[in-house]
């Protein structure tokens, strides 16, 4: 990662902090009845302390397992991981169990899509929040009082806007609309004061007006608390306005990054520019296409790029593998359509 | 030409009562559409769009007669759907599409078989339902080969294609689309509603087309109407409604759906934003139901509910901002 990505402003101070966490040619295979499906394929990402980093990409790109590989939270015996996990310089592969476990939680943390099943509905959100600070306590051999940790928990639901958290903490969470119930998953993976947060599709379930608000709130949060934030999503859209950097992904490869400004005046993969095009838009016109075919069958990817039975400009050379050419400042894409054009990264 | 109205929507009603205690005595009413009346033209794409909770599911099913109105009435081609509900000719002429493909397909039933239920009610010879089934794959873009696979080896999208063709396999008039394709990704997405404007405009048939995407809406619906806790709020030709939209609510929410591009980003309506979440049907609010988050509530909001400014197909508002009895 030489290539020169400082930005212009206050903004371009971001790149000068040291990454949170440094994702590296990361390959995560699973043994499936069909043979081994290689899901992903070499995927490389950064993220730094005020960053706002989207992983965009549809549904079975891979986005989820790179999500759980980075928590620790694939299922241990049927994932094979290769490549480099780093946080905050260290080695999480290579870390024993113990030393994983007491991040998990604390320094990184994560907000679920789901705000109907990510909460147990037998169990009061008090119990639920009081819960996550008692192991954490555990976990780092303190002790605190239980008006102590009652405190803690109402200064976060506080800080997610969350009206009368008295309230909330004796409530079932059946009692609680879809967006409260989302400001309690927030505020769950703020209760160990994370410097790292995943948020899997936040806000998705909900309606346009709550997801609106619940995406200020983590933008928010990011500026206040310095938390390096990557952000999972489908919607281009929320990419656009909650994201500074974004990677693009298709079965198993980033096939683009770059700045968000940078993608969105340009998006140069083919897989990026005919995605966009399938996004309906505000302005009108119904010029929206789709994109022919299927996401590979990942236990038999095509050779080489692996859009390349789906691409308009496949080719020979399509069989290889294409390096991430960057083509001007930190953008980068990996398809052989922009060789020569700002030489190979 | 007078345009000539397939569907006719006047003042409906649906309560669902709430019961309580050991008797299951009736302790009050949810208000799942609460007077609502609109037209859809033949050959059209009505949109109706609102957010979970609004009632648009309700009035879907109400209008494909799989639920009964508490009052009002639906006339379909100039027919009340009180009377034709449950006839085979009504079920010819009305059919729907489901949101989730995944479960409104019959996982037992091949795909064929699947197809050939409502052949049962089209008149067609038996002998002729294999050509039949065979047509309908043809026609929303899947080889014939799939008559005989199961919805498992399926994709969602084209899941959703079954789903359109056993749909269109009586010959419909009228298509009620029940956010057919909100469990798509944007590129499948994309070639379902290609799809549907194609078969539309071979078949000619009308759209009642159900959503809360906004986005999808400006670009598929040439008429929409917004509902809110169980009532319009703005009904107009889509462009209008998005290039200048007049109720609040249908500001706000415009203005917070995310966007890909600076220009599209150029044309959200500055307003304050939508603060809070939708109330439950069981307890609206006295008054304008929106006022409890409207950004613009003054005093009459909050003792008399609007009537609707504009008829007919004017852009028309049912809100308190606007002078009673004008459409403009």
């Amino acid at each position: 990662m030489t290539a020169p990505r400082r930005r212009g402003g206050a903004a371009g101070a971001v790149q000068d902090r040291e990454p949170v966490l440094e994702v590296e040619d990361l390959r995560v295979s699973f043994a499936t009845f069909d043979g081994v499906a290689e899901v992903l394929n070499g995927v490389s990402l950064e993220v730094r302390p005020g960053q706002r980093v989207g992983l965009v990409g549809e549904s079975g790109c891979g986005k989820s397992v790179t999500m759980r590989a980075i928590m620790g939270i694939l299922p241990e015996r049927a994932a094979r991981i290769r490549g480099r996990l780093r946080f905050e310089g260290r080695d999480l592969l290579t870390m024993s169990r113990a030393q994983r476990q007491a991040l998990k939680g604390n320094a990184m943390s994560m907000v679920f899509q789901d705000p109907m099943t990510s909460l147990n509905p037998v169990f009061r959100i008090g119990e639920q929040l009081s819960d996550i600070v008692r192991w954490a306590d555990r976990r780092r051999g303190e002790h605190r009082t239980g008006n102590a940790r009652r405190a803690r928990i109402l200064e976060v639901l506080e800080q997610v806007r969350l009206p009368d958290p008295a309230r909330i903490l004796d409530a079932y969470p059946l009692q609680l609309s879809g967006g409260m119930r989302q400001r309690v998953l927030i505020a769950m993976a703020l209760l160990n004061r994370p410097r790292f947060l995943i948020a899997d599709e936040p806000g998705t379930a909900l309606d346009v007006t709550t997801q609106d608000e619940i995406l200020r709130l983590l933008n928010d949060l990011v500026r206040d608390e310095r938390l390096a934030l990557l952000m999972i999503t489908h919607n281009l859209g929320v990419v656009r306005e909650m994201t500074d950097h974004v990677y693009v992904m298709y079965a198993g490869n980033v096939v683009e990054e770059g700045t968000t400004a940078e993608i969105f005046a340009a998006p140069a993969h083919p897989y990026t520019r005919a995605l966009f095009a399938c996004v309906p838009k505000l302005s009108g016109g119904r010029a929206f296409a789709g994109i022919d075919g299927t996401l590979p069958d990942y236990t038999q990817p095509p050779d080489g790029c692996r859009f390349h039975p789906r691409c308009p400009h496949a080719g020979e050379r399509c069989l290889t593998l294409p390096p991430a050419f960057a083509i001007g400042g930190s953008h980068r894409s990996a398809c052989w359509l922009h060789e020569g054009e700002g030489g190979a990264a | 030409m007078t345009p000539e109205p397939i569907l006719q929507v006047r003042d409906l009603r649906k309560l669902f009562p709430v019961r309580r205690g050991l008797f299951q005595r009736v302790v009050g009413h949810v208000r799942a559409i609460d007077g609502v009346g609109f037209e859809v033209q033949r050959g059209e794409i009505f949109g109706l769009a609102g957010e979970s909770g609004s009632g648009k599911s309700t009035l879907a099913r109400i209008v494909v007669g799989l639920s009964t109105p508490t009052s009002g009435s639906i006339r379909f081609g100039g027919e009340e759907v009180a009377t034709l509900r449950g006839t085979r000719a009504f079920r010819r002429r009305v059919q729907m599409v489901f949101q989730n493909p995944g479960s409104s397909l019959n996982p037992r039933r091949s795909i064929q078989q699947t197809l050939q239920v409502p052949l049962h009610f089209s008149g067609l010879e038996p002998a002729r339902w294999d050509q039949r089934a065979a047509e309908l794959l043809e026609m929303v873009e899947l080889p014939a080969a799939f008559r005989s696979k199961y919805p498992f080896e399926l994709s969602g999208g084209q899941k959703q294609r079954v789903a359109i063709a056993r749909a269109l396999a009586v010959g419909p008039e009228l298509l009620v689309l029940d956010e057919p394709t909100s469990a798509l990704d944007v590129s499948v997405q994309a070639k379902v509603i290609e799809l549907l404007v194609r078969i539309r405009n071979e078949l000619n048939l009308s759209y009642l087309f159900i959503s809360h995407d906004l986005s999808l809406m400006r670009n598929f619906t040439s008429r929409l109407a917004v509902m809110y806790l169980g009532k319009l709020s703005e009904v107009g030709f889509t462009g209008d409604v998005f290039t200048a939209p007049k109720h609040p609510y249908t500001q706000g929410l415009i203005s917070s759906v995310p966007v890909v591009s600076a220009e599209e980003a150029a044309l959200k309506p500055v307003v304050e934003r939508i603060r809070g979440e939708i109330p439950s049907p069981t307890n609206v609010p006295p008054g304008c139901s929106f006022h409890t988050r409207c950004p613009q509530c003054f005093e009459p909001c909050r003792e008399a509910d609007p009537t609707f400014r504009g008829a007919g197909f004017e852009h028309a508002v049912r809100c308190h901002l606007y002078p009673e009895g004008d459409g403009a």
